[in-house]
């Protein structure tokens, strides 16, 4: 049996610091999703939501919510929290549902209003709770953990601070002629270079900030889309993988590791997987990948997520970028939105915007920044607490 | 004298001659466990519920460093005013074949570190009242005289 559901439509709210509710923002792209499918509200028979917990509480930033707003039709809904990967995983029950025959169409809706600075643990006093003690006992905030990375990077690798700088260089010059990216301005070496310290060696204009914005899929299955007499771009395979024993690199918001004491360590690491999985959902490998969305929420990472994904080797990524590889019209341009550099980051909502932008290229709406003759996009994210996504998109 | 407590009830022994972590151990396939796992080894292939405390290796090699350069939200509480940028280090252990996140020892210059490079357990101050020290572990580079106290 096809694997495949057709994405019908697709639609975002620009990513911003707008101060309004994120409902606003999940309705706008919904709409938007509708109308690029043709599809009406009402002949919608199942809605899934991305959660988040940090701005608000489980059901607050949930499905029934957009439903509600877009007016109740009695659609079937689903909630899903995996942190970052909140819309990955609204995406796969939706697709479960129309390759199990109990749907034909579904929305899929992510959308968030974060606070400034810091994403930090909602109030009260936990002293059970990992990502509540993290920052009251090491004060470790998520750029800790990229911090740690990068640096390992530069020790294991011999990255740079001017690698780091050029993936922001990068990703700033491809969301220039974004209308959905919040920031749309060319950066400069020496602008990185003076920005402050946030988590040596990564600086201010290293990390990603965090937004408020929204993302919205229509959803069908492939009977439907072909009534519609359209070839629509496919969702093909999707990851929502979990670590495998032991997970020997550290993640937030944990204190430690796995101990590979009793079992050696997977020859795949979790993030290697990420995408693994996806791949083999959809049966191609990383050669057949024509462009990338991954989850820049530092500059560094991005260079660890061109291995993770298995554009090259461990090891062989600074060449990748240097070389201008990833840059679009390089041989695999990676971020061809403008990523979290132009992005933030809006939490439920991140997985679904790298989907509308891969639907974009695919069909060859992308304006400026086309990839010229794209048919296979992966995206790659990871959530807090071990929740792996990516998802392979195909025309 | 004030009445001293570790930062959290069971995570680490508070001697200043002997500060030590405290974990788990799986007595069926010595899996170790940081903070400690009482329900269940989380080995998938051993799942024993037989855990049982043991201290963790004092010493490590760096896995990595980074800075906190501005100051992180509550819960976090900043011992000065104004904040001052901290280090955090990754440590791995050798015996337990994990990584342990700590805080580093004050007086400690980033650019001395190196990854690779010998570490110890150090204690420290973290919160700090009329009546009670809030005790924390901290990462100290091992030729460092620097910081702990």
């Amino acid at each position: 049996m096809s694997k495949e559901v057709a994405v019908l439509g697709v639609g975002m709210h620009p990513w911003g610091k707008w101060g309004k509710s994120f409902v606003e923002y999940g309705v706008k792209a919904a709409e938007d999703a509708l109308a690029d499918a043709g599809v009406a509200w009402n002949d919608v028979q199942y809605i899934a939501g991305g959660d988040t917990v940090r701005n608000g509480y489980p059901g607050f930033v949930a499905g029934a919510i957009f439903a509600q707003a877009l007016g109740w039709n009695g659609a079937r809904v689903a909630s899903t929290y995996g942190a970052c990967a909140s819309g990955s995983q609204a995406i796969d029950v939706a697709r479960s549902r129309i390759l199990a025959g109990l749907c034909d169409v579904a929305l899929v809706v992510g959308a968030d209003t974060t606070p400034k600075g810091f994403l930090a643990p909602n109030k009260g006093e936990r002293s059970d709770d990992l990502d509540w003690l993290r920052f009251r006992v090491l004060g470790a905030a998520n750029p800790t953990y990229f911090g740690l990375y990068a640096r390992r990077r530069m020790a294991l690798y011999g990255a740079t601070t001017d690698d780091f700088a050029t993936v922001k260089i990068k990703n700033a010059k491809h969301g220039l002629s974004n209308t959905n990216a919040r920031y749309r301005r060319e950066v400069t070496t020496s602008e990185i270079a003076k920005s402050a310290i946030v988590a040596d060696p990564l600086r201010l204009l290293d990390i990603c900030a965090t937004s408020d914005g929204g993302a919205a899929l229509v959803l069908s299955s492939m009977d439907f889309a072909r009534k519609y007499g359209t070839t629509p771009v496919t969702i093909a395979g999707i990851s929502t993988v979990t670590p495998v024993y032991p997970s020997t690199v550290i993640e937030a918001p944990n204190f430690a590791t796995d101990s590979a004491v009793a079992v050696a360590p997977a020859a795949v690491s979790f993030r290697d997987s990420i995408a693994k999985a996806a791949y083999e959902d959809a049966g191609i490998g990383p050669d057949e990948v024509d462009l990338a969305e991954v989850y820049d929420l530092s500059t560094a990472l991005e260079l660890d997520w061109y291995e993770n994904i298995g554009l090259c080797k461990p090891g062989d990524a600074e060449k990748l970028l240097r070389d201008g590889a990833t840059a679009i019209g390089g041989r695999i341009p990676v971020n061809t939105s403008g990523g979290l550099a132009c992005f933030g980051e809006a939490v439920p909502a991140q997985a679904i915007a790298q989907i509308c932008e891969l639907v974009w290229q695919l069909r060859g709406q992308a304006g400026a920044r086309q990839v010229e003759g794209a048919k296979v996009g992966v995206t790659a994210n990871q959530g807090l607490f071990g929740h792996g996504s990516s998802v392979v998109v195909k025309r | 004298m004030k009445t001293r407590n570790p930062a959290v009830q069971g995570w680490l022994n508070i001697d200043p001659e002997r500060p030590r972590l405290m974990g788990t151990r799986c007595t069926r396939c010595s899996s170790v466990f940081f903070p400690g796992e009482n329900t269940r080894c989380r080995n998938p292939s051993c799942g024993a519920h037989t855990l049982e405390e043991t201290e963790l290796s004092p010493s490590g090699r760096l896995w990595s460093y980074t800075n906190a350069g501005y100051k992180p939200p509550p819960p976090f509480v900043p011992r000065t005013d104004p904040f001052k940028p901290f280090l955090i280090a990754a440590v791995e252990l050798d015996a337990e074949k994990m990584v342990v996140l700590g805080q580093v020892v004050d007086g400690v210059d980033l650019v001395t570190l190196k990854v690779g490079m010998p570490m110890e357990l150090a204690l420290d101050t973290l919160l700090e009242d009329d009546a009670t020290k809030t005790i924390v572990w901290k990462w100290k580079p091992v030729s460092s005289t620097e910081g702990a106290r």
